[in-house]
C-alpha cells in the first residue's frame, strides 16, 4: 500500500514537473535556447497568487486567473526585451542573458518581499479520496486534474490548430516558415506565453502543496523541470510530459525506499544513464541540424 | 508590363559581396530563367526578393511594392510564392499540414479547399500520400509538395529554386512539365537552375550569371543556339 501512495506522490509532483518542462521544451523547440528564466515565473506566480488572495483578498478563482494572466505577460516581456534582440546573437549570449533574467526576477522578489519565507495556506480545499486503505489528498487530486487537462488541450493546440501547426513549422525550418506568411516573431511570442501561462499554474499547484514563498522557490523545481525535458528529448512535448512524471516517481521512489539524501543524486544519476545510452532523450529525434 | 522589377541590387555576405549590381525585370506571364554556375548568385537573387537576405543597395519592386521595405512573411501574401532550393518542406508534418501552410496567410476558407482540391488534381501522388508524414516521401514527391505547397497561396509569381536537383532524369522531365503547366494557367515564373538546357528549353528569356553579375541576356531559344553558352553551360 506505501508503495501505491509513494507512487501516487512522485506522479503529482512529477505532473508538475511535467507542466514546467513543457515550457522548456517549447521554448527550446522554437527559439532554440534554453530560457533559465522559466522556474522563476513558477516564482512570480506564486508570489501573484498570494497578493491577489492574502492581500487583495479576491476570490480563488479571479486570483488565478490573474496570477496566469501577470506570469503570460511577463514571458512576453522577457523574450520582447532581453531574447528578441539577440536573435541572430550566439547561443552562448542568450544563455547567460537568460540567467541573468532569472536572478533579476529573484532579486526584485527579495527586494519586494524580503529573504524571510512568507507562509501560505492553501485556497484548494477538495475533501481527500478513500480508496481501499490508501487516501488520496485532495490537492493531488486537483493537481491530476489540471495537469491532465492542460496537457490534453495543449496536445489538441499544437496538433489541431493553425497556430499549432505554425509553431511546429517555425520550430523545424523558420526561413520556410517565414515564405508561408508565417510571422516568426509572433509565434515565439505565443509560445512564451503558453510555457508562462503553463508556468503559472504549476507555480499555482506547487505553491498549494509547499506553504511557505521564497524568492529562490522557482529554482529547484525549474532545475528539475530542465532536467525532466532533457530526459524526455528536449523538443519535444510528449517527452516534457513523459520526463516530468518520471522524474518525480523516481524521486519520491527513491526518498521512500533508498535515502531521502540521496534521492537528487539518484535522479541526476539516472538523466546521465539515459543520456549515455541514448543522447537525444527518451522521445527525442536525433533532428539533423541543417546549416 | 514589367511586374517584377530589380534594380542595381548589391548584396553582401559579411564582406563578400555575392551580387554585384544586378538588374533585371520579370514581365507579367513569362517564364524568366536564371542560369548558371554554382555560386553565381542565384539563390542570394531569390532569397533578396522574397526578404529572407537584406541588400546593401538597390531595389525590388514587384507590381508597386517595395519588396525592401515588406516583413519577409508578407509577401507571400502580395502573390509571390518562392520554392526553395532543397525544398526545405516541413518534414513533420504531414503531406496535408504541409500543403495548409502554403495557405497560412489566406483567410477565405473555402477558396482554400477549392485550391487544394486542384492541387491534389495536379499531384495525384500527394493526393495518395496526404497523411503521411513528409519526411518520409521520396526526392521528387517532396519536391512535388513544396511546388504544391506554393500553389497553395495560389501566387501571382512563383520563384523556383533548382526544381530539379538531386532528382533522378524521369522526375526532373515532369517536374518541367508541371512548371510549364503552372505557366500556362496564368501563373509568373522566376526559375533559377543549374540544368541550363532544361530551364532555356521552357523558359522565354534567360539571364546567365557569373560570379555574382549578369553576363548575357536575351530570348532563351536564341541563346540555345548561342555558342558560347552552348560551351559554357550546355555541355556541347
Amino acid at each position: 500500500m506505501e508503495f501505491i501512495e509513494q507512487l501516487i506522490n512522485g506522479l503529482r509532483s512529477g505532473s508538475i514537473f511535467a507542466l514546467i518542462a513543457i515550457g522548456y521544451t517549447m521554448v527550446y523547440g522554437i527559439a532554440k535556447m534554453i530560457n533559465f528564466a522559466h522556474g522563476d515565473i513558477i516564482m512570480v506566480g506564486a508570489y501573484s497568487l498570494y497578493i491577489f488572495i492574502a492581500k487583495v483578498n479576491l476570490p480563488p478563482v479571479v486570483a488565478v486567473i490573474l496570477t496566469m494572466l501577470v506570469c503570460t505577460i511577463l514571458g512576453i516581456t522577457i523574450e520582447k526585451v532581453a531574447y528578441k534582440p539577440l536573435r541572430k546573437a550566439p547561443s552562448l549570449a542568450v544563455l547567460i542573458t537568460a540567467i541573468g533574467v532569472s536572478y533579476l526576477l529573484q532579486s526584485l522578489a527579495l527586494l519586494i518581499f524580503k529573504a524571510t519565507p512568507i507562509p501560505f495556506s492553501s485556497f484548494i480545499e477538495v475533501p481527500a479520496l478513500q480508496i481501499g486503505k490508501i487516501t488520496i489528498s485532495g490537492i493531488t487530486i486537483v493537481t491530476f486534474l489540471v495537469t491532465t487537462v492542460c496537457m490534453i488541450l495543449l496536445t489538441l493546440f499544437i496538433n489541431r490548430t493553425k497556430i499549432g501547426s505554425a509553431m511546429r513549422a517555425v520550430s523545424e525550418d523558420k526561413q520556410a516558415a517565414q515564405l508561408m506568411g508565417i510571422n516568426v516573431n509572433r509565434t515565439i511570442s505565443i509560445t512564451f506565453a503558453i510555457g508562462s501561462m503553463l508556468a503559472a499554474i504549476a507555480g499555482i499547484l506547487f505553491i498549494s502543496q509547499y506553504t511557505s514563498l521564497r524568492p529562490t522557490l522557482g529554482t529547484l523545481p525549474g532545475i528539475k523541470a530542465f532536467v525532466a525535458a532533457v530526459f524526455g528529448g528536449i523538443g519535444s512535448i510528449p517527452g516534457a510530459m513523459l520526463g516530468g512524471l518520471l522524474l518525480g516517481v523516481i524521486e519520491s521512489l527513491s526518498k521512500a525506499y533508498i535515502s531521502t539524501e540521496l534521492a537528487d543524486a539518484i535522479v541526476f544519476g539516472i538523466l546521465v544513464l539515459v543520456l549515455l545510452v541514448k543522447p537525444s532523450g527518451l522521445l527525442g529525434k536525433n533532428r539533423i541540424e541543417k546549416v | 508590363m514589367a511586374m517584377l522589377t530589380i534594380k542595381d541590387l548589391d548584396v553582401y555576405y559579411g564582406v563578400i559581396q555575392a551580387i554585384k549590381g544586378i538588374s533585371f525585370t520579370v514581365n507579367e506571364g513569362e517564364v524568366i530563367a536564371l542560369i548558371g554556375a554554382n555560386g553565381a548568385g542565384k539563390t542570394t537573387i531569390l532569397h533578396t526578393i522574397t526578404g529572407l537576405v537584406a541588400p546593401k543597395h538597390g531595389s525590388i519592386d514587384f507590381e508597386g511594392h517595395n519588396l525592401l521595405k515588406t516583413p519577409a512573411h508578407k509577401i507571400v501574401s502580395l502573390g509571390m510564392a518562392h520554392v526553395p532550393e532543397g525544398r526545405r518542406i516541413f518534414s513533420e508534418l504531414t503531406v496535408f499540414e504541409n500543403l495548409m501552410m502554403g495557405a497560412y496567410s489566406r483567410k477565405d476558407n473555402a477558396e482554400i479547399t477549392k485550391t487544394l482540391t486542384e492541387v491534389y488534381k495536379r499531384f495525384p501522388r500527394l493526393s495518395e500520400r496526404k497523411k503521411q508524414i513528409a519526411g518520409t516521401l521520396s526526392g521528387g514527391e517532396q519536391q512535388m509538395l513544396a511546388m504544391g505547397r506554393a500553389l497553395m497561396s495560389k501566387p501571382k509569381i512563383m520563384l523556383l529554386d533548382e526544381p530539379s536537383m538531386g532528382l533522378s532524369p524521369l522526375f526532373v522531365s515532369e517536374i518541367f512539365n508541371i512548371i510549364q503547366e503552372i505557366s500556362k494557367n496564368g501563373t509568373t515564373v522566376l526559375l533559377v537552375e543549374q540544368n541550363a538546357k532544361k530551364a532555356l528549353s521552357i523558359a522565354d528569356r534567360a539571364y546567365v550569371l557569373e560570379t555574382g553579375k549578369i553576363v548575357l541576356s536575351g530570348d532563351a531559344n536564341e541563346m540555345m543556339n548561342n555558342d558560347s553558352i552552348k560551351k559554357a553551360y550546355l555541355g556541347e
